[in-house]
């Protein structure tokens, strides 16, 4: 029982990684943007935990500029995926370009509360 | 009793500090002299330099203060060692002689031959302004202090011109000539130093060079600076490079350059009047200088204006600018040199006397002063019989009698003095009295005599009111408007209350309606002291006069009313220390080991480690840059001004205001639109390109 579970989650993966492996370049850097944002994020909110939250405006914007630019990372994955019919209409250039106006934007603003 | 003795002599103090700012200039006196003695003579000359052994004998001896002796010894080995070799500076040696001038360490026909050849060959080499002075000025003095010798200057032309060089087109001289600054100082020193040559060389030097001389120094007296009452000075505009010089050097080193110039040259000097006699009364204004080097730029620059070749100023000065109307006492001017000596026959006339506070209301106008030959004192002992006390600005003029001596001396135009007239007040029917508050019938009166302390005790209750009334007049039986008027209580527990006194100069009055001031007075019944001051700038009898006690009889305290405040037993003790306030600031936040901060940091770096290893695994490329070189041009500025943007936002994070950033973001944001519209046009017809082949 126990056997054909694991085996069964062993070919999950399988077919998840192969599936995964047809995804276009492009998603994927976007994919492991988003994956280096929240790996930034959740150490920020480690350190947040060991030492306290004192300058917490600090903290915040650390965290807040990492989750908000993964947010608008995942956005601009809808956009430029072609499987998406939704935007079909929409070119990935002008989807870049509100990608870099949006963080530009957040990041101003972050930086302002940074302190 | 103690503290108000204190506050009396504190008032004297500063009526006396008053008093003697506002007299007038007063020539030199012997104030001086014996300020000088202090300030000067305890040099012992070994331990001085030469130059200030000079300033000190040269104004002891422009004083007439013998006080050689003391110096002279070890002052003369000084000047005789420097005299004698011939490796001494040009400004010891200067500064050597300058004393030999006064001590005659060394005279007759023992020239110190090193010496002369020294300062000619200095004026040979000189290259800076001071050069010049000090050994153009070193072989006038030789020639002045040790007969028969005349050391030639070689070619005086030359180095007339060579000095001329350096002046200025504004009337100031540079210091050298590769010193872009111009100094009023240094003009000083150099009209000093041209004189000298031209004494040394007076027929090599042309009538031209002298004439485009002295326009430069008529320029010069346009940089004047000046008071408003008619003082002028001299001030360093810019200084680099060289010390700065104050304005008592500056004018002095002017004053002694253009006396000499004028010595030197025979055609005369046509200066404007005013400004002479302005800058005498700058020199006298500055009092006694407590600084040695002012002491001696002030004496030796009056001594220059007391005896000069183009005009000597007259100063007009009052012993006292304060009469009193009562004493019939006269108004006494004195008219003398800088140094107080005679004048020439001469007439002070009073030309208007101005009641200050008004322009046009002249009391006195055109009044002759008569001369007291004794004492040489001008002196008015009549006025109108208008005039009252107050404060008033008295114009003087000064005619010469003899118009031969309009060329040699010059007075100013119009001296305007302030003066204060005082006299004695009289008060008239001082009355105090306590009035039933709702008919105002008078329940008792008072006569007031305000010669003698305690005459009045009076009583009364909260429904009535008390009301004090007098009348002032001056000597003249005009009516009198005090600055001062004020009544005080002071209740048994020394609480005070000061009530103003409303004043006209009809009639002072005051009235205290006990009702109304129930509370102010914190509902203290009991034996009230009445205070009564009177005081005015003009009024000799100023008073201040315990005038007796009011009983007074006041409902009780209700509960909400404020307590009287405590009174400290000394009243000074309020302009004493006040205790220290300690602040208490937040205590700052615990802050994390330095260690784990910084290892985190490092940390924070892994996940982007990790994206840039996860770039090469996926395989990236930037194969799809623009290749040519519009699209590629734009594409990088595209990339450059995001970059920008990050970096403005650090700068922001680090020092700028969010103001400054929105502006410059505006700049870069449209910036930033424009290329990343061109460039990411140019990407998408690409792919465009590549989608429909």
């Amino acid at each position: 029982m126990v056997k054909s579970t694991s085996k069964d989650a062993q070919d999950l993966f399988h077919s998840l990684r192969s599936a995964y492996s047809a995804t276009p370049t492009n998603l994927k850097i976007i994919d492991l943007y988003v994956v280096f944002a929240v790996f930034t994020a959740l150490i920020q909110v480690v350190y947040m935990a060991l030492v306290g939250s004192f300058p917490f405006n600090s903290f915040l914007s650390g965290v807040l500029s990492c989750v908000g630019t993964a947010v608008l990372a995942v956005c601009l994955r809808i956009q430029v995926n072609k499987e998406n019919k939704e935007f079909k209409d929409l070119a990935p250039e002008r989807a870049f370009a509100d990608f870099v106006l949006c963080n530009l934007v957040l990041h101003l603003v972050i930086i302002n509360f940074l302190g | 009793m103690m503290a108000r003795g204190h506050v009396r002599f504190l008032v004297l103090i500063l009526a006396v500090a008053i008093c003697g700012a506002a007299s007038a200039v007063q020539p030199i006196s012997d104030s001086h002299r014996s300020a000088a003695v202090d300030v000067f003579v305890p040099v012992d000359g070994s331990d001085k330099s030469l130059e200030e052994a000079y300033e000190a004998l040269k104004t002891l001896e422009i004083l007439g203060i013998d006080k050689k002796s003391d110096l002279s010894s070890a002052t003369c080995e000084n000047v005789v060692k420097v005299l004698g070799s011939s490796s001494s500076t040009l400004k010891d040696a200067f500064y050597a002689l300058k004393v030999n001038g006064i001590l005659k360490c060394k005279s007759g026909g023992d020239v110190p031959k090193e010496v002369v050849s020294q300062l000619q060959a200095g004026v040979k080499d000189a290259k800076s302004l001071l050069d010049f002075y000090y050994s153009v000025g070193g072989l006038v003095l030789v020639k002045e202090q040790f007969s028969g010798t005349d050391p030639s200057l070689g070619d005086a032309k030359a180095i007339f011109r060579s000095i001329k060089s350096l002046s200025q087109n504004d009337g100031r001289w540079r210091y050298s000539s590769n010193k872009p600054g111009s100094s009023t100082f240094a003009a000083g020193l150099a009209f000093e130093t041209l004189a000298g040559v031209i004494s040394l060389a007076p027929s090599e030097i042309d009538q031209s060079l002298i004439q485009t001389l002295k326009t430069g120094i008529v320029k010069l007296f346009d940089s004047i600076q000046k008071y408003d009452d008619g003082t002028y000075y001299f001030d360093e505009k810019v200084v680099d490079g060289h010390e700065s010089q104050g304005p008592i050097s500056t004018t002095a080193s002017v004053i002694r350059g253009i006396t000499s110039f004028a010595a030197s040259e025979s055609t005369g000097l046509d200066l404007p009047g005013d400004k002479i006699v302005g800058l005498g009364k700058f020199l006298l204004g500055v009092g006694v200088p407590g600084d040695a080097k002012d002491f001696f730029n002030q004496i030796d620059a009056l001594a220059c204006l007391e005896d000069n070749r183009f005009s000597v100023p007259l100063i007009l000065s009052l012993p006292s600018t304060v009469i009193s109307l009562t004493k019939k006492e006269p108004l006494k001017v004195k008219v003398s040199t800088v140094f107080g000596s005679k004048t020439p026959a001469l007439t002070v006339k009073l030309s208007h006397a101005l009641t200050s506070g008004s322009k046009d209301s002249s009391v006195i106008t055109n009044q002759e002063l008569k001369f007291d030959a004794d004492t040489a004192t001008y002196f008015l002992d009549s006025f109108p019989k208008n005039f009252d006390i107050g404060k008033y600005t008295f114009v003087f003029e000064i005619l010469l009698d003899d118009s031969a001596n309009e060329k040699a001396y010059i007075t100013e135009a119009e001296t305007k003095v302030p003066i204060a007239v005082t006299g004695v007040i009289s008060i008239e029917n001082p009355e105090i009295a306590v009035l039933d508050s709702d008919i105002g019938s008078v329940e008792s009166q008072k006569k007031l005599d305000l010669t003698k302390d305690g005459a009045v005790s009076l009583s009364a209750n909260h429904l009535q009111k008390l009301r004090l009334s007098f009348q002032l007049t001056t000597p003249i039986g005009r009516g009198f408007k005090p600055h001062q008027a004020f009544l005080k209580l002071k209740h048994e527990s020394q609480v005070e209350h000061i009530f103003l006194v409303k004043t006209s100069a009809k009639k002072s009055e005051l009235v205290l309606d006990f009702l109304g001031l129930v509370d102010k007075l914190y509902y203290l019944s009991g034996k009230y002291e009445i205070q009564l001051t009177i005081g005015d700038a003009s009024m000799e009898n100023s008073l201040l006069r315990n005038i007796g006690h009011i009983e007074l009889d006041l409902p009780e305290r209700p509960e909400k009313a404020p307590r009287a405040p405590l009174q400290s037993a000394d009243p000074l003790s309020r302009y004493g220390p006040k205790a220290e306030i300690s602040h208490i600031f937040r205590v700052p936040e615990k802050l994390p080991a330095k260690q784990l901060s910084l290892v985190f940091l490092g940390l924070i770096v892994l996940p982007f480690v990790g994206f840039l290893i996860g770039l090469t695994w996926l395989g990236v490329n930037i194969k799809s840059f623009p290749s040519s070189a519009g699209p590629a041009i734009s594409a990088l500025l595209f990339h450059g001004g995001i970059g920008a943007v990050l970096l403005l936002y650090v700068l922001f994070w680090l020092k700028l205001d969010l103001f400054t950033t929105l502006k410059a973001l505006s700049l870069l944001g449209v910036f930033l639109l424009f290329v990343g519209h061109r460039a990411l046009s140019h990407l998408a017809s690409a792919s465009n390109k590549l989608k429909s082949a």
